[in-house]
Parts: structure tokens; sequence; C-alpha cells
């Protein structure tokens, strides 16, 4: 909406100040007065289908029925929602639309909360006067694995239609035929394979539009809900989450304005389904050498009792030189257990190898210096966005929809600066392929030398606009470091520039912003310039700067770390460097897992303690604006499963010692005193904050990093790019029915002017040499990737990509050759 | 030229052709040559002569004169067209010209005949409304199922590139246009502008949300296009060779200039025949010499669609009106695209009524409900009252069921024999285009005047309505 002066219009009577611009239905809801509708939904462009929103409007040329989803409010008009031409037109509309609706409510899973339902029982006639044969369809078709569609019910809104279009760009579901026999249907063969279809069946006005995980598990009236968070990705969209008889049967989208406007990706709604996995671990787990067995290593685990399975980890603990402790993973953890575990390693244990990233991040002390942008800033209608990380539509779906909007509907420039063509590139200004290792170089050309489109983008970037920089790991297969270089030369060519973080998992921020990274402590400071702040609160600091991940699995791999804890982290298939997981797993002393799952990491594990899951635990989760909102439970753990920080407040205890806080609100009271970004806040004004949670400010003065070397690339090798994509093995994804077999599976897949050079045919079995020896895997030929690249997804059946990839390289290269 | 154009022979003849009726032919001057759509003929006959006249003056002095002439639009609404050019918002470019060329209202072929016959005068016409307007892009869209004109457009297209009629420098002057050829796929909502540009563009032809209620705001591609029907741009050769005053000289004052009447059904001689605007009337053409020589087999005229199926029905008192649109839309009709469909004494007023209202159901694009169901609903009772199953309260359900598609009193003729005044044009329209209230016009004008005939099938039913009376 536009800045300016209120538009005063009459509604039934009434003054009612409009925004200016305010559609007439919008400005009528905001101020109580509630007018029938189908087709409008507030994020989407008004269509005018439905004409259930007809209203008596005067502007001057005496009342006619208008459509009031199309009608921007004009100073003087009159409206009138009551008036008798009205009742007639709302009574007429819905009576037709009930003409061809089946009618089979006590069947359907949206009874209860069926707009069709509700509006009819308010504003429709007592009964039909339709005696003719309804319109028949085949009930229910799928229109993919997680969406049913019923083409009796639908009342032809155009809003799963209109979303597939204009909000997630996937045109995968259109109307066919026309008249009465409409349907909203794919054409065949071509499912409708979007990343964000849930989102149809959460705006469908009627119950055409059914989710395969909540088919008939439910009524709505029997639903308890709470407003919560979802921790799966770092932008915290925010869900209501839903549940009856203690299990958690859906996900909604909340609308949140500044976060994900209502929407969500499939991957962050149809994960409940693994939280309810039979799989989950229910209690602790002790394997053979730590339940008192003889043979450590490659024992079976056996349930044990809390107090056996505690009482191991601290005898583990204890004693333990506190260089020789790691502490790795907790992206998962609430904000608070984040907190109560940081407390338990660095201010207990006093060791600094503490590191929520898994060799996949980005430098803390760049991170937390550089100036942050919101998502709301980085969306400023004609900003300018530059992409220098991941294909967001595969790692952050709902940072995603807000990018496409703003750059589709609201004239944001889109520059990216990627090595292969993301979900983006279409919408793009300036697409420009980057070869790993010379994204500092390109940024540089935009400014000074540059031709063609790399100088056009510069230009776009230099034209005084807002500009934010969305920043992360382009690849799995390069260092830190590339992107770091780049960046600092954008922050050193453009003025006011802002960054958004994208790194991708759950609740990193929070880990970053509780000081789980090493040399840092809680509140986006360092070891070095707060120490002192903590000295009265914690028993105990490091002595100096630990290890991060990667430093860590190289000293448990060489044999120095004699207790490395693992927070949810499943390194052996999250880690870019498969092989260096599998060493550091093989000679780390006791490993301790507190995880969900017995993932292929937790088999590995001495002492297994069961963690709670997002859906069974209340605290708070920083997104990768720095925005904490609430996490709610809906259900209870199972078995004797519990919250992270309970985990580690028992722990303490078992230590001799305790970390001084039992509940929530002790440990934010603790947090508060300590950290200055939190100073101001509580779990109580953050519930409070409703959809829109609270930015927590704070950063810290800028490092300039060391520049990273990399060396040439060569004409016989290709460059390895390793990325994510939204669907893959991932543990949570494989535990959910929807989302288990939506990952794509890895091929390699090359440029078809490197395969013709190379003398390789597409489809063929190739021998891919490198760092890390040879694979074999079939190569694709794709326009997707860049030239002088190899492009394999990670996590995925087929080629395993983690066993290319060696952390200590800076870059890449492998050779393709024909396999024998 | 027999090698490149198609002989007429593969085609099925579906409508009468086109009638001499001795008056002006500004528009049909070529039809009587075989050879009409040649360019070898159109040049011996005067061709791009209005071009040549245009090229020599300035493009505001061209627009002016089609100002001056107060040149109606042909397809429907009306409006003049000299007025329409100019509501492009200034300064924005590219801008288009699009030609309506998807004529599918029931009873309308006149279109079809001037693609068919001349298309180097509709070409010509596009060449000097790009002239006026500084456009340098055309496109012309032909209706789906019209072979022979879109075969005779393309040859035409190809003809006059070649001989430097179209295209860059045309006959040597730094005026450049490019006209490309389009056909739909056969859907009538196409003829609706908003809706024939969605389709252009590549979507589903369904209307776009109005306002913008003009295209020359925001049109094809999201720039200000003209839409224009293909017998207002065919006038455009004439006016420029002759001058507006000239044009004024034929029809009335408010509409001048001659039209296109499409004369179908129980008349002895159907046909396209040219017709001064305002001074003839209806009885004139039905009855007269020169026109449709009488209603066929001497019987009585029972009812008259005056403008395409889209329009009210009008009677034996309606006769006199002339052919002119204000009179008849005060009558409580349309002369709307001048398709004319007689039906004498022998015609099944209920019958009639459920083919116009099949057809709307059919077409309804399915965007508004009440266009989308109200129209197949309609359409569903009007089939069971013809089949016998009909029950008394049916009629005034039909009534009721028009109502909620366009609410309030809906345009209908008078009734003087039971003292029925006329509702004037137009209806009501809550839907985005006007055809769900299209269809209302066959059942309220049926039922206003042949309400017995209703009835009448209704009491001799001969098999059990579906549902029993509510609570009788």
């Amino acid at each position: 909406m536009s800045d300016g002066a209120p538009v005063e219009i009459t509604v039934n009577g009434s003054t009612v100040a409009a925004r200016p611009g305010e559609l007439l239905i919008d400005a009528c809801e905001r101020t109580g007065t509630y007018i029938p509708r189908f087709c409008h939904h507030p994020r989407m462009e008004p269509v005018g289908m439905c004409r259930m929103c007809l209203v008596e409007v005067d502007t001057g040329r005496g009342p006619a029925l208008q459509p009031s989803c199309m009608l921007t409010c004009s100073p003087g008009m009159q409206v009138d929602t009551e008036s008798e031409r009205t009742r007639s037109a709302q009574d007429g509309v819905l009576e037709l639309l009930l003409v061809n609706h089946p009618l089979d409510c006590p069947v359907c899973d949206k009874g209860g909360e069926c707009p069709l339902q509700d509006q009819t029982m308010t504003f429709g006639p007592g009964e039909s006067r339709y005696v003719e044969e309804k319109r028949h369809f085949v009930k229910p078709i799928p229109v993919n694995t997680n969406v049913l569609l019923d083409r009796e019910r639908c009342v032809l809104c155009d809003r799963c239609t209109r979303f597939a279009d204009q909000v997630a760009g996937d045109r995968l579901i259109h109307f066919l035929e026309r008249g009465s026999r409409t349907q909203v249907n794919t054409f065949p063969g071509e499912p409708f394979s979007s990343y964000f279809s849930g989102n149809t069946v959460q705006i469908c006005p009627v119950g055409a539009l059914t989710a395969v995980p909540f088919r008939f598990k439910a009524r709505p009236w029997d639903l308890e809900e709470v407003e919560s968070t979802s921790v799966l990705d770092s932008v915290g969209s925010r869900i209501s989450v839903q549940s009856s008889r203690g299990r958690v049967l859906r996900f909604m989208g909340l609308d949140s304005d500044a976060v994900n406007w209502g929407w969500l990706s499939d991957r962050e709604r149809f994960v409940f389904e693994a939280y309810d996995h039979p799989d989950r671990l229910t209690g602790p787990l002790l394997s053979g050498g730590a339940a008192g067995g003889q043979d450590p290593k490659g024992s079976t685990q056996v349930s044990a009792t809390w107090a056996d399975a505690l009482g191991a980890t601290a005898e583990a603990l204890s004693g333990t030189d506190p260089d020789r402790i790691a502490v790795l993973g907790g992206s998962r953890l609430t904000n608070e257990s984040q907190y109560a575990w940081a407390k338990l390693a660095k201010g207990i244990l006093g060791t600094d190898n503490v590191d929520a990233q898994l060799g996949d991040g980005l430098p803390v002390e760049v991170l937390l210096g550089l100036p942050r942008a919101t998502i709301d800033e980085a969306c400023t209608p004609g900003g300018t966005i530059v992409l220098l990380g991941p294909d967001p539509k595969e790692e952050l779906g709902s940072l995603y929809l807000r990018l496409r909007h703003a750059v589709v509907h609201d004239g944001a420039t889109l520059i990216e600066l990627t090595p292969h063509a993301t979900g983006l590139t279409g919408i793009a200004t300036h697409s420009i392929r980057v070869l790993p290792g010379e994204a500092a170089g390109v940024v540089r050309s935009m400014f000074q030398g540059g031709t063609g489109d790399v100088a056009a983008a510069g230009a776009v970037i230099s034209s005084g606009g807002p500009v934010t920089v969305l920043w992360g790991r382009t690849s799995l297969a390069e260092t830190d470091g590339l992107v770091v270089d780049a960046a600092m030369a954008l922050l050193e060519h453009v003025p006011d520039v802002g960054f958004l973080s994208l790194l991708r998992r759950g609740n990193v921020h929070g880990a970053l912003d509780m000081g789980m990274s090493p040399g840092f402590l809680p509140g986006r400071t360092t070891l070095e310039a707060s120490g002192d702040k903590f000295e009265n609160v914690w028993s105990c600091l490091p002595g100096e700067t630990g290890l991060g991940c990667v430093a860590a699995l190289e000293a448990a791999a060489a044999g120095d770390i004699d207790v490395l804890v693992l927070l949810g982290a499943d390194i052996l298939a999250d880690l870019p460097d498969h092989d260096l997981a599998r060493r550091a797993l093989e000679q780390a002393g006791t490993v301790v897992a507190v995880d969900l799952f017995v993932t292929s990491t937790v088999e590995c594990a001495d002492i297994v303690l069961a963690a709670a899951a997002p859906t069974e635990v209340d605290g708070s989760f920083t997104n990768l604006e720095g925005r904490i909102s609430v996490v709610a439970r809906g259900s209870s753990p199972p078995g004797t499963s519990r919250p992270d920080w309970m985990i580690a407040v028992e722990l303490a205890e078992r230590l001799g010692t305790d970390l001084g806080f039992t509940s929530l609100d002790g440990i934010w009271s603790e947090l508060a005193s300590v950290s200055a970004v939190h100073a101001d806040l509580s779990l109580n004004l953050i519930r409070a904050s409703g959809t829109e949670g609270l930015l927590a400010k704070g950063q810290m003065p800028l490092a300039m990093p060391p520049v990273t070397e990399v060396p040439d690339a060569t004409e016989s090798t290709l460059r390895l790019v390793v990325t994510r994509s939204m669907f893959d093995n991932g543990v949570l994804n494989a535990h959910s029915n929807a989302l288990a077999g939506l990952a794509p599976g890895a091929g390699i897949r090359v440029e078809p002017s490197d395969l013709d050079r190379l003398g390789l045919e597409d489809g063929s079995t190739v021998e891919i040499s490198g760092p890390r020896g040879e694979h074999i895997a079939e190569v694709v030929a794709s326009t997707q990737v860049m030239a002088g690249t190899a492009h394999v997804l990670f996590n995925q059946d087929g080629l395993d990509a983690g066993r290319l990839i060696d952390a200590s390289m800076p870059v890449i290269d492998v050779r393709l050759v024909k396999a024998r | 030229m027999a090698d490149t154009n198609p002989s007429p022979d593969g085609y099925v003849e579906h409508a009468p052709g086109y009638v001499v009726n001795g008056g002006p032919t500004l528009l049909t001057s070529r039809f009587p040559f075989e050879d009409s759509y040649t360019l070898e003929r159109s040049m011996q006959t005067g061709g791009y002569v209005g071009l040549r006249a245009a090229l020599a003056r300035t493009p505001a002095e061209v627009h002016d004169e089609v100002r001056q002439a107060t040149l109606l639009g042909r397809g429907g609404a009306g409006f003049p067209a000299g007025v329409k050019w100019g509501f492009c918002p200034e300064g924005v470019w590219p801008r288009y010209l699009v030609v309506n060329g998807d004529e599918s209202e029931p009873g309308t072929y006149k279109d079809r005949l001037l693609m068919e016959r001349d298309p180097h005068q509709l070409i010509e016409g596009c060449l000097i409304t790009c002239y006026a307007l500084g456009l340098s892009q055309c496109f012309l869209y032909v209706r789906g199922e019209m072979a022979l004109a879109q075969e005779r457009i393309a040859v035409a297209l190809n003809e006059a590139y070649e001989a430097d009629l179209i295209g860059s420098n045309i006959l040597g002057s730094d005026f450049s246009v490019d006209i490309v050829l389009h056909w739909g796929a056969g859907a009538y909502i196409v003829g609706e502008e908003t809706a024939l540009i969605e389709s252009l563009e590549g979507n589903r032809g369904m209307p776009r949300l109005k306002p913008p209620y003009f295209p020359a705001a925001i049109g094809l591609y999201g720039q200000p296009t003209i839409v224009n029907n293909v017998e207002t741009l065919s006038n455009l050769p004439w006016i420029m060779e002759n001058g507006a005053d000239a044009y004024k000289g034929y029809g009335s004052e408010a509409s001048p200039g001659t039209r296109l009447f499409a004369v179908s059904g129980h008349v002895q001689r159907p046909g396209v025949y040219e017709v001064e605007q305002g001074v003839t009337t209806f009885r004139d053409l039905f009855y007269g010499d020169n026109y449709c020589q009488g209603i066929r087999d001497g019987n009585e005229l029972k009812m008259f669609i005056p403008g395409g199926g889209s329009a009210p029905w009008f009677f034996g008192e309606h006769l006199d009106l002339p052919l002119e649109a204000r009179g008849v839309s005060e009558a409580g009709s349309m002369l709307g695209s001048g398709a004319i469909v007689v039906m004498d004494e022998t015609t099944d007023a209920v019958k009639a009524c459920l083919r116009l209202v099949r057809f709307y159901a059919n077409e309804s694009c399915g965007k508004c409900a009440p266009c989308r169901e109200g129209t197949s609903w309609e359409h569903k009772i009007l089939q069971r009252i013809y089949d016998g199953e009909g029950r008394p309260s049916d009629i005034d359900l039909l009534l009721s069921v028009g109502n909620h598609i366009s609410p309030g009193p809906y345009p209908v003729a008078s009734f003087d024999a039971a003292d029925l005044e006329a509702v004037p044009f137009p209806p009501a329209q809550t839907t985005i285009c006007p055809l769900g209230p299209s269809a209302v016009a066959p059942i309220t004008s049926a039922i206003r005047r042949f309400r017995h005939e209703f009835e009448a099938l209704i009491t001799r039913r001969d098999s059990i309505p579906v549902a029993a009376e509510a609570g009788a």
C-alpha cells in the first residue's frame, strides 16, 4: 500500500478511513465489516471470479452492485453491504455456487472449516431450487503425490491456479473445458510437481483440494491449535501446529507480514509426519562399550535408563581435558536449548570446540559483522537483490516465494552470481555464471573493467537504489572464504548495502547468537571482547579460541578428541566431507549423540540421548534476519525423550554442578543479563509479538578476513559444484511419508559442450577422479550448469557427493573419463 | 492467381452470401467480382487509393478525418472509432492495433464476408489506422472456424508484402508496419476484446477485469492497444478516399455511413445487405423487393432478433423502427453486430429460446460464477420443459435464475396487447463481460410474450417431473 492521506468512504452509514489504493473488500474487513468471498485472497491479485463479494456501491452515479474485491476505495464512496439488493445478490451467487456442489460435507475433510459451508449458513438460501442432475467427475484425482483434487467440490475460485501461476511460478494446474464443465486439472503426464503445492490445499475455500497426510485424520473442530515457527529451515516461517488426541496432524502457514505471508514449502508443511514416525527414539541407548561391555566399538546399542546414560556421559566428560572435548551441531535446538548447551560446553566443561555449523556455513565473525538486512528490506519494491549463494528455491522455499514476488510484482531487480541456473534465473535481470573460486573477481569486474552483463549488473547495483546481498555457500565443494571475498568486494563498492544470510540449517542463526561457535559467546560477541561479562554468571570460560567443526573432526580423526558430543548432527550425511566424518567417528573416544532418530551417525555413537522434536517443545527460534519467534508444543515427546535444554541441565547435575536454571524463564532472565542483543527481550514479550516476532538487533565490529587463494582452472578438469535440493535423503525427509520418495537422486550434470570436448555421451557412465579417489556415476547433459563445472546434488541416491569433497581444499577439480 | 488462391469449392457454404440491393456500396463494391479477394482486382478497382491519400497527409490529419466522419464501431457497442483511438495514454510505447475478426455472435456473418471477399480492403484499413496512430505492429485475429477467411487473408498479406504495401517503408514512405495473422481456437468469448487479447498472448481466452475499461490503456502485453472490428476498419479506405463529409452524406446524423446487416432465418432471401444507417427500417429490410422480399412461404412474422443472439426479441409492432442503435435500445433491444434473425409463425418459441440459451451455456468461459452456473442451469430447466418434464414453478424459476445472473429488470420489448412497457437496453451486469446477461435475453423475451407456450408444454407433460413440488 502506498503512503498518503486516508480515503474516507461510508460503509453502512458509518465513515471509514481506507488506505490509499486499498481494495474495498480489504478496507471493510479491516474496519469490521466482513464481506463474503471465495476467490479473493489478500496475497494474490484480484480475479473477480466468484462474484460473492458483490455489494451495493454508489460512486456518485447511483447505487450499483459491484464486486468489492476489484474496487479500489475512492473518496466519498457510499457502500451498503446489507441492502436488500446486496443480500439478494449474495443469496443468488451462493445458490449458483451450490448448484454443482455435491454437498458431501459429512465426508469432506473441509467440513467444519469450510468457507462455503460457513457463508452458506450466514448469507445463503436455506434450501436449493436445483433439481437437475449435478455435474459428475471422478472423485478425487491426485494432482501430485501429496495433493488430491475433487473436481465436484470445486467452486472454480482460481485460487490454486493463481497461486501456481502468480506466487509459485509453477503453471502446472489450469482450467480446462468451459462453461459448467470448467475444471481445474493438470495436463496429462505433467503432475503438479511444485515445491509449494501444499499451499493450494490451505487456500482452497472448499474441500476440493485435500492433502494426503491429513485426509480423514480428524475433524477440524477436534483440532487443538498453537502458533509456532517452522524450525526446518532458517526462514522461520510462522506456522499453526494443529493436533488431535496428542498427535500433530498438520501444519498450516500463518500470515506473517515480515516473513512467509502464509506460504510454506511442502518440506516445511509435511515434515511433521517425521516427528510422529515409529522410528523415533523413545529413550536413551548405550552401546556395548559405554554399557560396560568389552568391545567399545561396533557393538549393538541397547536401551538404557536416563540415569545410566547420563551417568555414562558424565563419566566420560569428567576429568577430560576441555581441549579434548568437542560439541558439534545444535541447529535443531530452540534458542533456550542452545543457550543451555553453550553454557554447559563453554561455561562448565570449559571447551571452546563448539560449532553449530557443519562445515557448510559462513565465518561467524563476518556474518555477524556485516550490516544485516531483513527479508522486507531485501524485497523493497524497486530495490536490487544480489544472489551470491545457494538457490533459495531449493534451500529456503518460503524465502524464494517472497523474492519471487518482489521481482515479479514489485519491480525489484535480481542479479545472480551463481555457478548454475537457479529457480530465480528465469526472472533475473542479469544471471551471471560464476566459476567456483572466481566470484570475488567477477564482483570487482562488475564495477571496473567488466563488459556485457557483468558491467550492466554493476551499473544497476551502483545506481543508488537499495541493494541487498543474499549470501551463502554457492557450492558445498568450495571453501567459505570464496564467498566471503566476494561479499567483501560488494561491501567495498556498494554504500549502504545490506546482507541477508542464506545459511539454511534450522535455528543456526539462534545457535550463532547463543555463542555456539569457537571463540564466541551468547549475544553476538567474542570470548575476547565480553569474557569478563560472563565471569560472574558462568563458572568458567574456555582459555582460548577452540576448533570449528571441520578442525574438531580432523582432531578427532587424529585421535585428539576424547568426547565428541553431536547435537542432532548427522555428520555422515550432512557434513560435506563424508570421508572426514567417517574417520572422525572411528577415531573419537566416546561419541555422545543427542538426536531424534538413529541416523547412520547415531549408529556410531556410544551413548544416545533421546531428544524431543520441535513440535514437542516450547521455546523460541531465531531466523536468518535475527527475528525471534515462538516455538510451541503441539504434542508430547515419545517415551522418555525430552527437550535438549533439560538434558543439558540434568547432565550438569551429574557433573556435580548446575546450570543455574530449571525453566525457560530462568534461561531467559540469565540470557537477558549477559547478552546485549537479548537484554530487552523475554519469552513473554516474544509470545506477545504475535505473527511478526521480534527482531534481535546488534552488529559486531567487522574483522576483515584473509583472502583465499584459488588454483587456476585447467582444461582437462571440471570444477565440482555440489548443491542441495529441496528434497534429499536427510533423516526428516526420509521419515515423512509425504516427502520420502521426492528426492530426485544424483547424477553428475555437465554442460553439453564440455561433454563433447571430453568425448562423453549424455547418459553414459563415467569415472570421476578427484582428491577422494575414483567414483562411478551417470553423466547427464544440462544447459543449467556452467561450462567448466560438474554439478552434483548432495545427499541423494546414486552418486554420493560427500565422497567427492575434501574439506581441506578451497575448490575441487575432478576429471571425467568414460568408465570401462 | 489460380494456383495461389484456393478455390472455395472445398468449403461448406454455411450461410447465405452477399446480396446486391441497389443501394450505396461503401464496403461491398468489389463483392460481385469473382476474384474480389485478389490484389489484382483490388488494384483495378481503387484498392489502396485510400492508403495513398492517407500517406499524403499527416497522421494527425488522418485521425481527425476519422473523428469527423463519426465512424461508429461495428462490433456491437457502437463506440466512435476516432474517439477510441484517442484513449492511449501519453508517451507509452509501443502500442498495438488488434483487429477483432472473431465474429461469432449467433446470426452474424458480415465480417466473414468482408474478410473472404475483400481482404485487401481490411488490410488497407489496418494500414490507415496504424499510420494515423503511429503504430508499427498490427495483429489480425480471425475466428478459428473461418478457414477460408484465414487463407484469403494470409494470401492477401503475402501479396501486399510483395507489393511493398506492408513492411518497411510502405510505398516509399518512411511508414513501416508489420501485420501478423493469428487465428483462434474456437471460442465465442474471444470476441470480447480483453479475452481476445488474452488468447493472442497465448493464454486461455477469458475476459480481463475492468477497469481498465479499454485496452487502449493496458492491452496486449500490457501495452496500449487499439482493438477494432473488421467492418469498422473496412470503412477507412472509402473515408480516406472520399472524405468525412461525403461519408456523412450517407445514413443519419447520429449514425452516418452504411452498415452491413446479416439477415438469416425465415425470409425469402436471406443474406448480407449493405444498408444506410438510420434510414432503412426493419420492415423495409424484411419486406422490400431489393432486400429480403418478405417472410418465407407467405407466412406471418412471429418474432425477430435485431442484433444477434444476445439481443432481446422484437415483434411485429417494432417493424417500423429504423436500423439505428439508439431507437432500438430504447425499445428494449440492441442492434449489436448487425445480425438479424427472423422467425415466422411456425417457430416454437420455447425451442428457439432453448437453442439460444444452450449456446451461451456452452460458450460461458467459466470465469464468473453466475454466468458459468446460471446459464447451464437455465439450459437444463429449458431442456426439461421442452422434453415435457416441466413443473409449473419452472417458469418463474427461469426468471429468478436470470435475475441472479443479471439483477434488476431485464431489457425486453414492449407487449402492447398485454399493456407491458419496454425495459430499455442495456441489462445490469455484475459479471465481467456481457455473456452471462446475454443468455437471459431470450428467456425474458420468450416468457413475456409466449408464456402460454411454456405453460402448454408443462400442462401437457407426458412424464413425471424429476422432483415433486416442494410442499405439494
